[in-house]
């Protein structure tokens, strides 16, 4: 067994794709580049050539359509974007013609490109680098929209978006590139099914639905929980469109009461949908209005000193669960934990710049 | 001259024409319920680059695609029914006039967004690139493309890459009811302006078919050959209204001296009147042209009429699909 980090098992997605199939293509800004996108596409370039690896120009909208016109001449491309925000250049060709290219002309030809957006949030990412609007696009019907969490399911989830035959948004929260895994086969191409969430934790006391880096503030939280003698149900959405709703609906029905954690902003997001979706489908069973927790409505600021209160942490988690459930929770001592570290950064390791 | 080249030129521009003259008398009838942007005026450059493409070859095309999609060989029972909305349609009647498809032929698709294929040509390219076959991806853009950030970007790959791909620009002067000169400098032709970013540029009077065809031709050839992109404009005129079947000269967003101008300049009655002079095709040979013509197009409107429209449970279908598609041939 070695250890793992996200990055590394996102790298050794894409080797293992651009082994096992001539029609991967991977690009974006960057690829090649000493820094190789975090570490996620290093040496890919040396071993594949640069007809199948490349940098491109800074065209997000353009190089988009090209990924799909390449898809409908038959290859698998996987476009990466340092930033979601990049990224929002190519709104176009990703509703106007991703999405609805198998729709429009009668189901005769799908896109099977994988667009690779990098998200995140605190040390100074500030207003037009830290967005994470997934809810943008698991609007949209035509796109699946893949969010990991772990470290261990990071590898197996890319290569499901790389040979799914649709155009999937494949998103990646910075504080994620560090988390480690423990593996044994790094050559493997297990692919993991999108639309199915993961139960992480089992418990009674509450079902808490998150995504991507918020599942890991919500073990952090679980944890914390278990101590003072509250077991919940933790599913990692691992896919936010299509969302895996008999998962959740199941949980819902054995603890009756659900908290969704969100990366994104509260108005008109994925955790609303989920607890409209919950409140549709489970209201009998529910003994508490559902709740979410989100970034505000407003966008992330640059200082330090104006993201204070900004970010979803674990403490924030245990004092909802504790209100939910009528149990005085506390959270004080995971704050104090952290203490040697600032509030925007996933821990002292992390130095920036990005 | 060859004179298989210029009845497949004669036949084809009369085609079009036909059928696109014949979608204008019966779209009042309110069986055609979709936008519809019409070629009338404009056929000499499609039959032109139509008789140069192979099937083999790519194309994509924007919102006013009919007479493109016509002249690449796209099959016209599947237009008409995709216009009047049936399951027999090109795209099962999900996309109407403006999404064309007929992969048979290399036709890959027409969508409504100006520029919004242009990159997907350049995609398409770029796996032709990669196969090594001396195919080509042809995209068909209007003057307002010129406008778009994608089609710079688009342009800038393709010069990059040495991609084997020819845009083919009809500048018909004007976008909606807005001429060119609200929307771009004209001191400097677009050609001229294309030219400096480094592509093979070319020039020619878009109603003139033998000239389009001519310029093309070498075009196209420079590309097989490993050359690289190239780009064309060919100056032309649409007859009628943006979109729908009528004319809008009431309007007076164009002068009546240029209508009057580009109307004597017909590119079908100019190729018949040059056909007949030099002894090229003879008046019946034209005639019997028309007659072929009528016959296919009124059995297509028929075919059309006659077909089911699609079942309600298609109306959600075809969001994803379950398997990956075929490999085009």
């Amino acid at each position: 067994m070695t250890t793992r980090t996200f990055a590394q098992e996102i790298q050794s997605g894409l080797d293992v794709a651009l082994a096992s199939d001539p029609t991967v293509l991977v690009f974006g800004l960057g690829v090649p580049d000493p820094k190789g996108v975090f570490g996620t596409t290093s040496d890919l370039q040396e071993k594949y050539g640069d007809k199948r690896v490349f940098d491109m120009p800074t065209s997000e909208n353009a190089m988009t359509g090209i990924a799909i016109g390449a898809s409908l001449g038959g290859f698998k491309p996987v476009l990466t974007h340092q930033r979601l925000d990049f990224a929002l250049l190519s709104m176009d060709q990703l509703v106007n013609n991703a999405a609805k290219w198998h729709f429009m002309y009668g189901g005769q030809r799908s896109v099977p490109i994988t667009i690779r957006m990098i998200l995140g949030r605190g040390w100074g990412q500030g207003p037009t680098h830290s967005q994470n609007l997934q809810s943008w696009f698991a609007h949209i019907p035509g796109l699946k929209v893949v969010m990991p969490a772990m470290a261990s399911d990071a590898k197996e989830l890319l290569l499901a978006s790389i040979f799914d035959p649709n155009p999937v948004i494949f998103l990646e929260h910075r504080w994620l590139h560090n988390m480690q895994t423990e593996t044994d086969a790094p050559a493997t191409n297990n692919r993991a099914p999108l639309g199915k969430a993961k139960v992480l934790q089992t418990g009674d006391a509450i079902t808490i639905v998150a995504m991507s880096y918020m599942t890991i503030e919500a073990l952090h939280a679980i944890n914390h929980l278990e101590k003072q003698g509250v077991a919940c149900d933790l599913i990692d959405l691992r896919t936010v469109s299509p969302i895996d709703w008999p998962t959740i609906e199941k949980s819902v029905r054995k603890t009756g009461k659900l908290l969704v954690l969100d990366t994104g902003f509260k108005q008109l997001g994925i955790a609303g949908e989920i607890m409209a979706h919950i409140t549709e489908t489970c209201w009998a069973d529910l003994s508490v209005a559902p709740a979410r927790l989100t970034a505000p409505d407003f966008p992330e600021s640059t200082s330090p000193a104006l993201t204070k209160d900004y970010h979803v942490r674990a403490e924030h988690i245990v004092k909802q669960v504790g209100h939910m459930i009528g149990k005085d929770c506390s959270g004080d001592q995971l704050a104090d934990q952290r203490a040697s570290s600032m509030h925007d950064v996933p821990g002292a390791w992390f130095t920036g710049p990005f | 001259m060859n004179s298989d080249l210029i009845k497949n030129l004669s036949y084809s521009m009369r085609r079009i024409r036909t059928v696109e003259e014949t979608i204008a008398e019966r779209y009042s009838e309110q069986q055609m319920r979709c936008p519809t942007h019409l070629s009338s005026g404009q056929e000499a450059v499609s039959a032109a680059v139509g008789t140069v493409l192979r099937p083999t070859d790519l194309a994509v095309s924007g919102h006013r695609a009919h007479a493109h999609y016509l002249a690449k060989g796209g099959n016209l029972n599947a237009m008409i029914a995709e216009i009047y909305g049936r399951v027999t349609g090109c795209a099962r009647g999900k996309g109407g006039s403006m999404h064309l498809i007929d992969e048979s032929i290399g036709f890959m698709g027409s969508t409504a967004i100006v520029g919004g294929t242009v990159p997907v040509g350049v995609g398409l390219a770029y796996s032709l690139m990669m196969k090594g076959t001396d195919n080509i991806a042809c995209i068909f853009l209007g003057d307002a493309v010129i406008e778009t950030g994608a089609f710079y970007e688009s342009l800038n790959f393709a010069i990059l890459k040495k991609l084997p791909v020819l845009f083919v620009c009809e500048n018909n002067q004007y976008s909606v009811y807005s001429p060119l000169s609200v929307r771009q400098i004209t001191s400097r032709p677009i050609h001229e302006r294309i030219a400096g970013l480094g592509i093979d540029t070319s020039h020619g009077y878009g109603n003139d078919v033998l000239g389009v065809h001519s310029t093309v031709s070498q075009a196209v050839a420079r590309i097989r050959s490993g050359n690289g992109p190239a780009f064309v404009e060919f100056d032309t005129y649409r007859w009628r209204e943006h979109c729908g079947p009528n004319y809008d000269n009431d309007l007076g967003y164009r002068p009546d001296d240029m209508i009057e101008k580009w109307t004597k300049e017909d590119p079908v009655a100019r190729f018949d009147a040059h056909t007949l002079a030099e002894g090229l095709m003879a008046r019946a040979d034209i005639d019997a042209q028309q007659r072929d013509i009528d016959a296919e197009v009124t059995a297509a409107f028929d075919f059309a009429l006659n077909s089911d429209f699609p079942p309600i449970e298609e109306a959600g279908q075809h969001i994803f699909a379950d398997k990956p598609s075929e490999d085009l041939q």
